[in-house]
C-alpha cells in the first residue's frame, strides 16, 4: 500500500515568505513536494474564505506565511491573518475538522531553512492526521 | 405574443405556497404585506396552502405538471416528506421561489447540522430535562401495530437547502423576508418583469448600506453582548464591540434591527460574489479586533482577544449553515 500524501495549499507572502521559499529552492534544500504555492502579495490578502474552499475542495492542509510582526510591506497585514486564522481555527474545531489542518507561520525573505523545516513538518503532521474528513463529506 | 396576452388576462395568476422545516413566520409575513393582499386576491388564485386553506397532498399529485404558476417554498428540506413536497412543487409549478433564509440556506433549523440524528434525538426524546420518557420512544419510519403498520417521514441525518434538492428559480431572502420584497417580487410576477432565473430578489448591497448608525473607522477593543453596554450610543455597533453581522449580509431589511438598538445577525444571507457568510464576518471581525497597540501584543493576549467569541457557528452562520462551504459537522 502506498503511503497517504497530504495535499497541501501554501499562500505565501510576497514580500517575505514566498522569497524564504525562494531561497529554500535556489539553495538547494530538500522538502517534500507536497505544497502547492500561492503567491499573495500580504498574508493579510487570504480571506478566511479561501483558506475554507481550499479545505472544501480536497486539501489535507492549508499554509498561510507572512513576514515577522513588525516586518509587513503593508504594516499590519500579517497581524490581521493571526487573528482570523486563530477564530477561523474555533470554527473547525466546532465543525469537527482538526484546527491543526490550518497553519499560520512567520517567515521571512531570509528564512529558507525555516520554509523547508515548516513544510517537512507540517507534512509529517497531516501524514498522522490522514486525510482530510471534508473529501468524503456529501455537498 | 398575443395569445399570451389573452391568456394573462382571462386566466388569474396560480398560485402556492408550503412550509417545510421552518417556524412559520414566513406564513405570517405574507399576510405583513397588509392591504397589498387583496391585490393578490385580486390577481391570484390560491392553489396550495397547507397552514390557510384545505388542500391536500392528492390535490396537487393530480395536477398537470406546471400547473401553479408560482409557488413559494419557505423552510428547509429535512425530512423525506418535505423532500417529497419539494420535488412534487417543483414538477407542478413554472416558478419555484425559495422564501426566507430557511429554505434559502438553511436557516435556525438548518444549525442542526452541528449535530447528528441520533444526537438530537438523544436529547429531543430522552436526555431533554422536561421530557417523560420512560419506554425511551423515538420516532421510527414505521412501527406494526395490531390494527397494520403505522409510518412516519424519515427525519434526515443532514438539513438541506431547496436548491440542494430541486432547481430554484428565485429567492426571496429575509427571516422572514420584508413585506417590501414580498410586494416587489409579486408586482414583478404580475407584470411579468422578473429578473434572470437565479436572482436574488433583494438589493445587491449589505446591511450596513441601509444602517442608520454613523460608521467611523473600526477599532474593537473587546466584544460585548448587547446588554453589556451601558448605554446604546448613535453609532455602527461593531465599533461599540457588538458582533454585527451587518457587512456580510445581504440588504433589504431596510436595517430594522438596528433601528430597534439590535445588531444584525445575518438573516439576509450572502452578499454577492461571497461563498461563505461566516467566514467572511470572520475575516472582518478579526481584522477590527484588538487593532490598537497591536504590534505590542503576545500570542496569548491574541489568543484571549479571540477566546471572547463564543459561539462561532451560532454567531456567524446563524442563518447559513446548510449552505455554507462545510455545511454540516464532520461525525467521527
Amino acid at each position: 500500500m502506498t503511503e497517504f500524501e497530504p495535499n497541501i495549499i501554501g499562500f505565501l507572502c510576497n514580500w517575505c515568505s514566498y522569497a524564504g521559499a525562494d531561497l529554500a529552492g535556489t539553495s538547494r534544500m530538500k522538502y517534500p513536494p507536497n505544497i502547492k504555492s500561492i503567491r499573495v502579495m500580504c498574508s493579510g490578502r487570504v480571506d478566511t474564505v479561501f483558506i475554507l474552499d481550499a479545505l472544501k475542495k480536497g486539501a489535507d492542509g492549508v499554509l498561510v506565511a507572512g513576514c515577522h510582526p513588525g516586518d509587513c510591506h503593508y504594516q499590519s497585514g500579517n497581524y490581521k491573518t493571526n487573528r482570523r486564522i486563530k477564530l477561523l481555527k474555533k470554527l473547525l474545531g466546532d465543525m469537527g475538522v482538526e484546527p491543526r489542518r490550518v497553519r499560520f507561520e512567520y517567515i521571512s525573505a531570509s528564512e529558507g531553512q525555516k520554509f523547508a523545516k515548516v513544510v517537512t513538518d507540517f507534512v509529517d503532521e497531516l501524514k498522522k492526521m490522514g486525510p482530510n474528513p471534508l473529501k468524503t463529506l456529501q455537498d | 405574443m398575443d395569445k399570451k396576452k389573452t391568456d394573462s388576462k382571462d386566466k388569474k395568476l396560480q398560485i402556492a405556497f408550503y412550509w417545510a422545516a421552518s417556524c412559520g413566520g414566513c406564513e405570517i409575513a405574507v399576510l405583513d404585506i397588509d392591504e397589498a393582499i387583496l391585490d393578490v386576491a385580486a390577481a391570484a388564485d390560491i392553489l396550495f396552502w397547507p397552514v390557510a386553506i384545505d388542500t391536500k397532498y392528492k390535490d396537487v399529485e393530480a395536477m398537470k405538471d406546471n400547473t401553479i404558476d408560482v409557488c413559494f417554498f419557505n423552510g428547509a428540506v429535512r425530512t423525506s416528506e418535505q423532500e417529497h413536497l419539494a420535488n412534487l412543487l417543483r414538477k407542478k409549478s413554472k416558478i419555484l421561489v425559495a422564501f426566507g433564509a430557511c429554505s434559502i440556506s438553511g436557516g435556525i433549523p438548518g444549525l442542526a447540522n452541528i449535530a447528528s440524528r441520533e444526537e438530537i434525538f438523544k436529547t429531543a426524546y430522552l436526555d431533554n430535562p422536561s421530557t417523560e420518557n420512560p419506554d425511551k420512544t423515538i420516532p421510527k419510519t414505521s412501527v406494526k401495530v395490531k390494527e397494520g403498520e403505522l409510518t412516519l417521514p424519515e427525519f434526515y441525518d443532514t438539513v438541506k437547502t431547496l436548491d440542494q434538492v430541486v432547481d430554484v428559480d428565485y429567492y426571496l431572502p429575509g427571516c422572514p423576508p420584508s413585506p417590501w420584497l414580498i410586494t416587489d417580487a409579486i408586482d414583478a410576477i404580475i407584470k411579468n418583469k422578473l429578473p434572470p432565473k437565479g436572482s436574488v430578489l433583494a438589493p445587491m448591497k449589505s446591511v450596513c448600506d441601509e444602517c442608520r448608525f454613523e460608521k467611523s473607522e473600526k477599532k474593537i477593543k473587546s466584544i460585548k453582548r448587547i446588554y453589556e453596554l451601558d448605554k446604546i450610543e448613535d453609532k455602527c455597533f461593531l465599533e461599540q464591540g457588538v458582533i454585527c453581522m451587518g457587512p456580510a449580509t445581504r440588504a433589504g431589511c431596510r436595517g430594522k434591527c438596528m433601528e430597534g438598538n439590535m445588531p444584525c445577525t445575518g438573516c439576509g444571507g450572502l452578499l454577492p460574489n461571497s461563498l461563505d457568510q461566516g467566514a467572511s464576518m470572520i475575516s472582518a471581525l478579526a481584522s477590527i479586533l484588538g487593532v490598537e497597540g497591536e504590534e505590542n501584543m503576545t500570542d496569548e493576549e491574541v489568543d484571549k482577544l479571540i477566546e471572547q467569541v463564543k459561539d462561532v457557528v451560532g454567531t456567524f452562520y446563524k442563518y447559513t449553515l446548510p449552505a455554507s462551504l462545510i455545511n454540516r459537522r464532520v461525525m467521527k
